[in-house]
């Protein structure tokens, strides 16, 4: 089952696309990392899989075909939006009252717990909590909900760093507990490197990445070689992003097979998520696109 | 962490979330507003019954005393007329009752979701958007609207006396907007517009602002008796008394022409 699959989305805000032509089909059982810089349309991409915005091209639906935004998505998906909105002048736990009645799924006790562990006292006003109280208990409201899919916008962009290390690792033990599918988006790859297992690169409303982190990982090497010889890499492999340093060149290059011998005169090394991601960033043209992508296609007829 | 564990959603049409789940989260989120309209009508009211109790005796008084032609009665039907006066002033303040509803509960209403961003919170729960505006909407729209009805009759009945000295009519432009179904019906539009004004403008408190003049436009006297040439105010109440005792006038609704009319008709 993909939790999130769309086929030819795209959101135009007045002239400007914000998203073009996403194909994604995302399985289940991922923690995704949705990286790309600002204004790359992560935010738009997961505002349409939750409902809030409606795609302007193409469709998305959710959670094995469910259209997004509909009663029966909408169940199942809880969304922690970018700055964990919540009501300010309620208290803690008004605000897990007030879920609780929005909800058809709903687990108090779960609530509770995780806010004890937490130190969050219920009688606190949400406004008073610090920023990382509040996307914690963001998180805890989202989880309450016993979601099939998590997502999360930008859930670490204003938490400091031990905020930040505090709130994955809430997340990673709900993960852990519930078996949820997560999607998080992020401008910062590093702190998704740890626990992402399936990364999606959006650019200038481009999907310009998808896939399963370990196999991309096992498919992209750094070959370090003459700068002369550079070129010749290009038959061979695809290369996804060269840099000169005076006669030696570091080219980041995509196998076509997953094992294939490395050119005499280079020396490959293994390459880190985060170098993969700014890699293609740094290469608008250049695109990894696989295994699922080819499912889209075949499924091009999914009921919108 | 490749197992995949995630439930299909269920096909079948889900349960909808009950009603008063929902008027709960209206009622905590909004009570401060609502508090504030109780408070603001509760304490127009006492002064409506209080004033109410007192307008009623006078004119018990007035109806007691007999000839209403001789000079005793004239004394006796003074404060009466006096009172008339302040009602009418009262009126011209309840007027402002629905453009308050419509600033203080409806702009704010969806405007502060949109501004705070907390939309993206609301319009994701399972209770799903259309759901929870509709439980917002109607459950506030019916609070103050029935409250306004309430209102209403309470000051039809503070007003009653000078209906039935046919000192004014129903038709009254100050007070066609205070009786009847008029004031409720007009707190549901001014909500209604403070709601549109919300939305489509997205921020609470320029929100507020646009819709006041909206909300407070169509409550307005069309013209004042006050502010008529050759009708000044302080001279209506000893006219009205002396109306008073030639209560037989077909005339039982005064439009703004009426003060200097039933002066011609008197003489």
């Amino acid at each position: 089952m993909n939790v999130i699959e769309t086929s030819g989305l795209g959101k135009r805000y007045g002239r400007t696309w914000a998203l073009k032509d996403a194909a994604l089909a995302i399985p289940a059982g991922y923690v995704v990392a949705l990286v790309g810089p600002n204004g790359a349309g992560k935010t738009t991409l997961l505002h349409m899989s939750v409902g809030l915005t409606s795609p302007t091209t193409g469709q998305v639906t959710v959670l094995g075909g469910a259209p997004a935004g509909s009663p029966a998505a909408l169940d199942h998906i809880a969304f922690v939006a970018q700055d964990a909105p919540l009501y300010q002048n309620l208290s803690v736990a008004d605000m897990l009252h007030l879920t609780r009645n929005l909800n058809r799924r709903w687990d108090q006790q779960r609530a509770e717990a995780r806010l004890n562990e937490l130190r969050i006292p219920l009688n606190r006003k949400v406004g008073k909590l610090s920023g990382g109280q509040q996307a914690q208990l963001a998180l805890t409201l989202a989880v309450a909900r016993r979601p099939a899919l998590l997502v999360l916008d930008e859930p670490l962009a204003s938490l400091d760093p031990l905020a930040r290390h505090d709130f994955m690792a809430s997340l990673m033990a709900a993960v852990a507990e519930d078996g949820l599918s997560v999607v998080l988006s992020s401008h910062v790859i590093a702190d998704l490197e740890r626990m992402a297992d399936y990364l999606i690169v959006l650019s200038h409303g481009q999907v310009q990445v998808a896939g399963e982190v370990e196999a991309l990982l096992a498919k992209h090497r750094t070959l370090t070689g003459p700068a002369a010889a550079a070129d010749e890499l290009a038959e061979r492999f695809a290369v996804v992003h060269a840099r000169r340093a005076g006669t030696q060149a570091h080219v980041l290059v995509r196998s076509h097979q997953a094992v294939e011998p490395v050119p005499s005169g280079w020396e490959a090394s293994p390459v880190g998520l985060e170098e993969l991601v700014l890699a293609y960033l740094r290469e608008p043209g250049a695109g990894a696109l696989p295994g699922p992508m080819a499912r889209v296609t075949q499924h091009a007829g999914i009921p919108a | 962490m490749t197992a995949v564990t995630a439930p299909a959603p269920p096909a079948r049409a889900q349960r909808p979330i009950p009603w008063t789940k929902l008027a709960w989260v209206t009622w905590r989120q909004h009570r401060v507003a609502l508090a504030g309209v109780a408070v603001l009508l509760g304490g127009l009211a006492v002064y409506l019954l209080v004033m109410g109790l007192k307008i009623h005796s006078a004119y018990q008084a007035v109806l007691s005393c007999h000839p209403l032609t001789s000079a005793e009665c004239l004394v006796v039907t003074r404060p009466f007329s006096n009172y008339h006066q302040t009602a009418l002033d009262t009126g011209v303040l309840l007027l402002a009752i629905p453009a308050l509803v419509g600033v203080f509960v409806g702009a704010p209403l969806l405007a502060r979701e949109l501004e705070a961003g907390t939309f993206r919170f609301a319009w994701t729960q399972g209770c799903g958007r259309l759901r929870w505006a509709a439980a917002k909407l109607s459950l506030l729209a019916i609070t103050v609207t029935v409250a306004a009805g309430a209102f209403s009759l309470l000051f039809r009945w503070f007003y009653q006396p000078f209906l039935d000295a046919r000192l004014d009519g129903v038709l009254a432009p100050q007070l066609f907007n205070l009786v009847g179904v008029d004031f409720a019906a007009w707190t549901l539009v001014a909500f209604s517009i403070g709601a549109i004004a919300g939305v489509l403008i997205r921020r609470t408190v320029p929100a507020m602002a646009a819709s006041r003049p909206w909300s407070s436009r169509a409550a307005t006297p069309q013209a004042s008796i006050t502010t008529l040439p050759g009708c000044s105010a302080s001279g209506i109440p000893a006219r009205t008394a002396l109306w008073l005792a030639s209560r037989r006038s077909a005339m039982c609704w005064r439009t703004h022409r009426n003060p200097c009319s039933t002066r011609r008709t008197r003489t």
